[in-house]
């Protein structure tokens, strides 16, 4: 159990990173970055997801492993889902 | 797995008896809480799919619908999101810990900011009601969000009704999952100040919170992708 309790200072920590990475977000959105500009707005909510799910949800440290598989598995097949229409929808005005 | 059994856990009332333990009796409904929040991450990612070719194959009308939305009320309820995040957190810690009071003060502090997201998304949606951005027989977007930039074409009223579409649908989805949320834990309150929750039973707690930070999670895709659409004109 203790493996997996933070203290109070600690989440907010974490809390404080997200914010930052909401301001770095609502920041980079508003300079012309060409076609980096959803690239670098993704991977700036994907950390804040992670940050979260790792934190907040308690992922790290979590004692059973069936978890983590089940984690995985739910991503794996929502990147199958997205990636493979892209691949689709991204290629058809190709000649 | 590394906890002794029988003696210390025999007498404890919250071990139901088909679990050999309580640690195995938490890690099985936290991973059925998982299994639900993966069918979750499954429904709300074909909306995201639906999201992505559209704007794929209409990205100026996108970009200019977009713009329309109010950036500050987006970061505004990121940012209360985020803070309830916390005040979840610190409630399954109160909750893990034994502190009744706490733990009642963090869940009413959560309802709060939840119910603060859904009113500034009330008023957002109120925006959208009065500028005519609702998809349907009324719908008129006009283009003086990206007045001053001759270069861009003029946008499609058809292409920005579905931007208008897609943002109410998967906003509105996301809204509904918050006012159960809000639900959930007016109802955890309630049994908190009743003193049903413990260091030795607090399942309920946990759950609601991994459901809380899901929904968490989806906003904080939904935010950039909805608000933040090329906004550097």
């Amino acid at each position: 159990m203790s493996e997996h309790e933070h203290s109070i200072g600690f989440y907010v920590l974490i809390l404080v990173a997200l914010l930052i990475l909401t301001g770095v977000t609502v920041f980079a959105a508003r300079v012309n970055l060409h076609a980096w500009n959803p690239v670098v707005a993704l991977a700036i909510a994907s950390l804040k997801a992670v940050l979260v799910v790792l934190f907040f949800m308690h992922v790290k440290g979590a004692s059973e492993k069936m978890t983590k598989v089940v984690i995985f598995s739910g991503i794996f097949f929502l990147l199958l889902l997205l990636t493979l229409t892209m691949a689709d929808y991204g290629t058809r005005l190709w000649t | 797995m590394h906890t002794s059994p029988a003696a210390s856990t025999e007498h404890n009332p919250a071990l139901r008896h088909h679990f050999a333990s309580v640690e195995q009796q938490k890690n099985s409904a936290s991973l059925g809480m998982w299994l639900f929040l993966v069918t979750e991450i499954m429904f709300f990612g074909g909306m995201f799919c639906a999201y992505l070719i559209y704007r794929l194959a209409h990205f100026n009308d996108f970009a200019a619908a977009s713009s329309s939305l109010n950036i500050w009320l987006g970061a505004g309820n990121t940012v209360v999101l985020l803070l309830s995040s916390l005040t979840v957190v610190l409630a399954v810690n109160s909750a893990q810990r034994g502190k009744r009071k706490l733990l009642v003060f963090y869940l009413v502090a959560t309802i709060v900011l939840g119910v603060t997201f859904l009113g500034v998304k009330a008023k957002e949606y109120h925006d959208k009601y009065v500028e005519h951005h609702i998809p349907g027989a009324d719908f008129n977007f006009k283009e003086e969000h990206t007045a001053g930039h001759d270069e861009l074409p003029p946008v499609n009223q058809q292409h920005a009704q579905m931007f208008f579409s897609l943002y109410f649908v998967m906003t509105g989805m996301h809204a509904i999952h918050m006012i159960i949320g809000v639900g959930l834990f007016a109802g955890l309150a309630v049994m908190a100040w009743k003193g049903r929750y413990d260091e030795n039973y607090n399942t309920p707690v946990e759950n609601a919170g991994l459901y809380w930070h899901f929904v968490d999670v989806v906003w904080i895709y939904l935010f950039p992708l909805l608000y933040l659409i090329s906004r550097h004109h």
